[in-house]
């Protein structure tokens, strides 16, 4: 009897089950395991109860979270508090032989950053890290997601990791995206369209004919805010895309090995008739570049859009939280997202730091200034993206425009290492959550796509990159 | 672990939905370690006003709810940031339940393995008893988690759904590391036999 058609979801789950028990708890197995500077506790609990990682070759580690944007050293650090997050990664990974790109390395970055660009993500791996946008690893065919300390704890211990079978979603996206609509673009629409909790309980699959067109980055881009929508993991099926980015990365196989793990990885697609518990389409050609004007990422609309009135909300709840958002937020229904000034613009964070992000805000930004008044930053994703902006000059382009060219590291988007706005700043950000105080106490946040972010640094305002670019 | 069975206790409500886990902790205290009282930094900032006063009007603030030990929220409640430290800031500060209509699903599983029960209860019940919990400020609920119901204000009681493995180890206070531990055989017979597919 022939096989029943499998999720490319299922046949990475399947692949990692050390064991199912009668109660549906599943043993899977971690392929690979990547550790930031804010896990420290994770090895405290490891300590605590006596235990060391059982497989520390299956282990990498980046400082990316405490780090300066500022310069690039432990000295640079000026918080006592977050460079000791930084010693105690590299001590606890020196101390466990586990492979770390530790600061002043060429491999350092963000995380999420550097998986895939080392080649340590790969389609078919389970993989996991104590932070919730893991699930950026999935735009390589991967089965990745975020885990709490206590899980980083158990996985360094057993590099296994107790899960309940999640749902299935298959988000279609079908026709021909628009001139400078991007990966970041359509999880925007995507999120508005199913909600913030839209994919809770669920793997998140993307398909599609708009999806196979987008390129590596555009698809990490995609995958990492799958979480934005509840997602558990989000992936896309490997395909010549997915190999061409791979190959010749320093742990992509090599040689002989490689041509095995092409084969492999051309079966993992979900088979035609497979089955998936929730199925959502959109239409790519209707997407718009995007913004958002409150306080979660499915707050998003076209960039010709107007703030909402909450007078026109479906129900009290909702009413009242758009009251709550305008507040905070500072804005007046009906206003034009295009009248709304910026003070600060951030373009970075492991959505949105890539070269190919760098490049499209640089085009923006080429023979621009950053309007008066606006602070703008760009912060690269890594080590390799600083080095590959600049050997192309893209770092000219943007100092020669006004923009603050810095150090890798996650920064702004959650300011954990005190890259923060000031309360009230109005922020046009790269980044992935436009929660409360998410980039400072009173901060407010918008989220959009790099060369949005880099149109807004030079008119000052929300503006269609559309017009900028003559697209 | 602390083993959870019952609980009767106020409950806070928190009615607005997709409250995350950056407002129940913000992203500053984050490089704290668990021995540290994680209970003031909960909602530190969502507590106060601009200029750093506490918010008289903040649920956590009112003297009714300053015994809470169970907090009733809107859908998607702790939703975002994986940070575990959620959860430890609700622990420290005396709550060992939450009830919402629906969770981030990381924070879930945290909560289930720091003796924080998250309990999923349909969308008008949960409202049911916001509005209970609001009418009468300092009300109480009762979880019975052998029973798998909550017992709202009026009384009315209502089943709830839990894993079977989740509930097992908050009914005993276990941690699922010595559980794993049992099945050392699996895994050393699954590693070799990966470890030929997936050479580094």
């Amino acid at each position: 009897m022939a096989e029943a058609p499998r999720t490319l979801f299922e046949k990475i789950w399947d692949r990692h089950r050390v064991l199912e028990r009668e109660d549906g708890q599943t043993l899977l197995y971690v392929g690979r395991h990547l550790l930031h500077d804010g896990g420290a506790t994770a090895f405290d609990m490891l300590r605590r109860r006596g235990l060391t990682p059982r497989a520390p070759d299956r282990i990498f580690a980046t400082p990316d979270h405490y780090v300066s944007t500022v310069g690039g050293t432990l000295d640079a650090i000026p918080d006592e508090r977050h460079r000791g997050m930084v010693e105690k990664l590299a001590r606890n990974t020196a101390e466990f032989g586990i492979r770390q790109f530790g600061l002043g390395d060429p491999n350092q970055g963000i995380v999420h950053v550097m998986g895939p660009e080392t080649g340590l993500s790969q389609p078919g791996l389970l993989m996991v890290c104590g932070d919730s946008h893991t699930s950026t690893h999935g735009a390589l065919g991967a089965l990745a997601f975020g885990i709490g300390s206590t899980e980083v704890a158990h996985v360094l211990a057993t590099q296994t990791l107790w899960q309940r079978k999640p749902r299935t979603m298959r988000i279609t996206v079908d026709g021909t995206l628009g001139p400078q609509v991007t990966g970041k673009d359509v999880i925007l629409a995507i999120i508005a369209q199913i909600g913030a909790a839209g994919a809770t309980g669920h793997v998140i699959e993307y398909a599609g004919s708009a999806i196979r067109g987008l390129s590596m980055e555009a698809r990490l881009t995609l995958c990492n805010m799958s979480i934005e929508a509840g997602g558990r993991a989000g992936m896309v099926a490997p395909d010549e895309t997915t190999f061409a980015y791979l190959h010749g990365r320093p742990f992509a196989p090599q040689g002989a090995d490689w041509d095995d793990a092409v084969a492999r990885w051309r079966q993992l697609p979900s088979d035609p008739g497979a089955v998936f518990d929730t199925e959502v389409t959109l239409d790519g050609s209707a997407i718009e570049p995007m913004v958002t004007w409150g306080n979660s990422p499915e707050d998003a609309l076209p960039i010709h859009g107007a703030i909402p009135d909450p007078a026109g909300a479906p129900d009290a709840e909702r009413r009242g939280q758009m009251e709550r958002m305008l507040a905070y937020m500072g804005l007046t229904p009906g206003t034009p997202l295009t009248e709304i000034p910026v003070d600060r613009v951030f373009i970075g964070s492991c959505t949105n730091s890539r070269i190919e992000d760098l490049r499209a805000a640089a085009e923006v930004a080429r023979g621009r200034k950053v309007a008066e008044g606006v602070r703008a930053w760009v912060v690269p994703g890594s080590a390799p993206v600083k080095r590959q902006a600049e050997a192309e000059g893209l770092h000219t382009v943007f100092r020669a425009a006004g923009f603050e060219w810095r150090e890798p590291g996650c920064s702004m988007c959650l300011g954990t290492n005190g890259d923060i706005a000031a309360p009230g700043e109005r922020v046009a950000s790269t980044s992935n959550r436009n929660f409360m105080g998410r980039q400072g106490p009173g901060a407010r946040t918008h989220l959009l796509s790099p060369a949005m972010a880099a149109a807004a640094a030079v008119e000052g305002r929300f503006a269609d990159v559309r017009r900028l670019l003559g697209a | 672990m602390e083993a959870f069975r019952h609980l009767d206790a106020v409950a806070v409500p928190l009615p607005q939905p997709n409250i995350d886990t950056d407002r129940i902790i913000p992203a500053r205290f984050l490089s704290r370690p668990r021995e540290v009282d994680h209970g003031d930094f909960l909602f530190h900032d969502a507590r106060r006003l601009p200029d750093g006063a506490q918010d008289p009007e903040f649920p956590l603030n009112r003297p009714d709810w300053q015994a809470a030990r169970i907090v009733v929220a809107g859908r998607n409640f702790a939703c975002g940031s994986s940070r575990e430290s959620a959860v430890w800031a609700l622990f420290d500060a005396g709550f060992r339940c939450a009830i919402a209509p629906s969770f981030g699903d990381i924070f879930r599983s945290n909560g289930t393995k720091n003796g924080l029960l998250p309990v999923v209860l349909p969308a008008d019940v949960v409202e049911a008893i916001i509005a209970q919990l609001e009418a009468t400020p300092g009300a109480r609920i009762a979880v019975d988690l052998p029973a798998q119901t909550v017992t709202a204000p009026d009384g009315s009681v209502h089943p709830f759904e839990i894993d079977p493995f989740a509930k097992h180890c908050l009914l005993e206070g276990l941690d699922d590391f010595g559980l794993t531990a049992r099945y050392e055989d699996d895994i050393a017979a699954f590693e070799r036999r990966y470890g030929r597919e997936n050479r580094l």
